[in-house]
């Protein structure tokens, strides 16, 4: 790969690749975390910080690997990486850290991470590396971040509860109550909610997917029929 | 001259979809007017509730998927699913309850899996499932069936509507556990099976008190239903066969902490699952052998999730648990085709 496309590592990492919504990866702290905004928030980072270590680390010694050894040293540098993220959290944010509870350390089994450091940074440069496991992350959280937000409104009828155990006591009163008087959807707070709201989230960029490459075939033919030659 | 050579089937009742549907709403009437003269208006405003709602949702999702709406709503489906969720559902529930497991039935467990003859589960036990985890202390608050809670049209509409209940009819009042809820309380407690039916007047002679009255009307409309060959005897019967068996079974052993079959058969909603619930053409098994073993597991899972289970009636759980199943059943019941 001599010019690599860093555009098209964030656009795939963000968006056409998105690990929760296109390789339908890691589901399983995906839908257990997002019960909330601040939850899939913390988990959101975690995976996206461990993400990048472990990218950026594979591509540094991807030359030193022997073929047949990579995979139990990919999961010995990717265990290395959330046993800091996990003290990390202990240490900063202990009430937050017993709220994900095993989902900190189940990160490692998460097979996102392998994956990319598998079919991406055990291929490519470190600084591709990096950007690939940042937008990756990134994805990642952001789907986390919707599902949990959204499951937070319809559960709960509030946004950024607790918000205080990601930012300190300042923010106690972050929290939005959108409705009042809600006696809850509990649905959408058990794991059923994860997947219908999954689900959802799905079939939603399918069809903003759909409508994309209905118009970009529509331009394509106007210009056709014009007998513009676009198509270089 | 051209010949036109349609392909089998070649002999066909002339049932329509809507014709089925038709006699399947007839034969519920006899219940209904039961239930109504027992409890009160209240499960019609829900039955009417209800069907607006699976209507309007039918409608939508109709035309958001670009179907003609026309055919579709006036096949009658959409109608038994919404009047067999309004006689799931405690008849003094809030309006928002029907409205939301209906739309929830029509919308997710319907339409979202492709439309009549495609959803995998029933709809109206998808729709009751969801309201009674989400919403357990609604979806749990019986009215009473003691003669003194029949509750009059006014009185109903302030229940479902009103965000207060009518002074003289305070909810404790008149509302309190099913018989099945009951039971499994007091025998949580460990009391005999003896002592706690003659403790309180929620239980009949057969099942619940007034329940039971509800189930032989159900009864009565499901064996016409049979009659007229909407449904085959298969379901029901194997259903009902295998939770009497086991309950028998267990009632024999001890009487004094299992109920009796009789009890199973005519409390909760066995009666209603067995005819109109579980012999729900889409979702159901369809060889008939695979029926049997359809049947059979059914009243299988009912007996236990009463009996051991967190919740205290199962009928949803149980139909909901074989839906899933029903593929493999009929996968492994297929009948040999002759000549092979």
């Amino acid at each position: 790969m001599a010019d690599t496309d860093y555009k098209k590592i964030t656009t795939n990492g963000l968006w056409y690749n998105n690990t929760a919504l296109v390789q339908l990866l890691g589901l399983c702290p995906l839908l257990a975390v997002s019960s909330t905004f601040i939850n899939a928030l913390g988990l959101g980072i975690a995976t996206t910080l461990v993400m990048i270590g472990s990218n950026v680390t594979v591509s540094l010694v991807r030359d030193q690997i022997k073929q047949e050894l990579r995979i139990p040293i990919f999961v010995l540098i990717i265990a290395s990486f959330v046993t800091v993220v996990e003290l990390a959290m202990n240490a900063y944010l202990h009430e937050l850290y017993k709220i994900l509870g095993i989902f900190i350390p189940l990160i490692v089994t998460n097979c996102v991470i392998i994956a990319r450091a598998e079919a991406f940074a055990a291929k490519n440069n470190v600084k591709a590396s990096f950007l690939d496991g940042l937008t990756m992350g990134l994805g990642f959280t952001f789907v986390l971040l919707l599902l949990g937000g959204m499951r937070e409104i319809i559960g709960q009828g509030t946004l950024f509860s607790q918000a205080h155990l990601m930012f300190g006591e300042g923010f106690r009163e972050l929290q939005l109550v959108l409705i009042q008087d809600y006696g809850g959807f509990l649905l959408a707070i058990l794991p059923p909610g994860a997947f219908i709201g999954l689900g959802f989230l799905i079939a939603a960029k399918n069809v903003i997917e759909a409508r994309r490459s209905k118009k970009l075939a529509a331009i394509n033919a106007s210009e056709l029929a014009m007998g513009t030659d676009t198509i270089k | 001259m051209s010949l036109y050579a349609p392909s089998s089937p070649h002999i066909h009742n002339d049932n329509s979809i809507t014709k089925i549907m038709l006699k399947v709403l007839y034969a519920l009437i006899p219940g209904i007017l039961v239930y109504i003269y027992i409890f009160g208006f209240g499960v019609a405003i829900n039955i009417l509730l209800a069907i607006i709602t699976a209507l309007s949702c039918e409608a939508i999702m109709l035309k958001i998927r670009q179907r003609p709406i026309m055919p579709f709503i006036t096949d009658g489906s959409a109608v038994i699913t919404a009047v067999l969720l309004a006689l799931s559902i405690p008849s003094i529930a809030p309006w928002w309850i029907i409205f939301l497991g209906t739309a929830f039935s029509i919308i997710i467990a319907k339409h979202l899996y492709g439309g009549l003859g495609y959803n995998p589960f029933n709809p109206a036990m998808v729709g009751y499932a969801m309201l009674l985890i989400s919403f357990p202390q609604q979806m749990t608050t019986w009215q009473l069936s003691t003669p003194a809670t029949f509750i009059g049209l006014p009185d109903s509409f302030k229940f479902i509507f009103g965000d207060h209940t009518p002074a003289q009819l305070a909810t404790d009042a008149i509302s309190g556990a099913t018989p099945l809820d009951y039971l499994k309380n007091q025998l949580g407690l460990s009391h005999h099976v003896s002592d706690i039916m003659n403790s309180s007047n929620v239980f009949g002679l057969l099942g619940g008190n007034g329940f039971e009255w509800i189930s032989i009307a159900f009864l009565i409309g499901g064996l016409w239903l049979v009659k007229q060959k909407i449904i085959h005897w298969h379901i029901p019967a194997t259903m009902i066969g295998s939770l009497a068996a086991v309950a028998t079974l267990f009632y024999v052993i001890d009487p004094d902490q299992y109920a009796s079959p009789l009890f199973h058969i005519f409390s909760g909603a066995t009666i209603l699952g067995a005819f109109f619930i579980a012999t729900d053409p889409v979702s159901a098994a369809t060889t008939a052998k695979g029926k049997i073993i359809y049947g059979a597991c059914i009243g299988l899972l009912i007996y236990i999730i009463r009996t051991w289970g967190g919740y205290p009636d199962a009928i949803a759980f149980a139909v909901l648990l074989m839906n899933m199943s029903a593929p493999t059943i009929d996968y492994y019941t297929k009948p040999k085709t002759y000549g092979h």
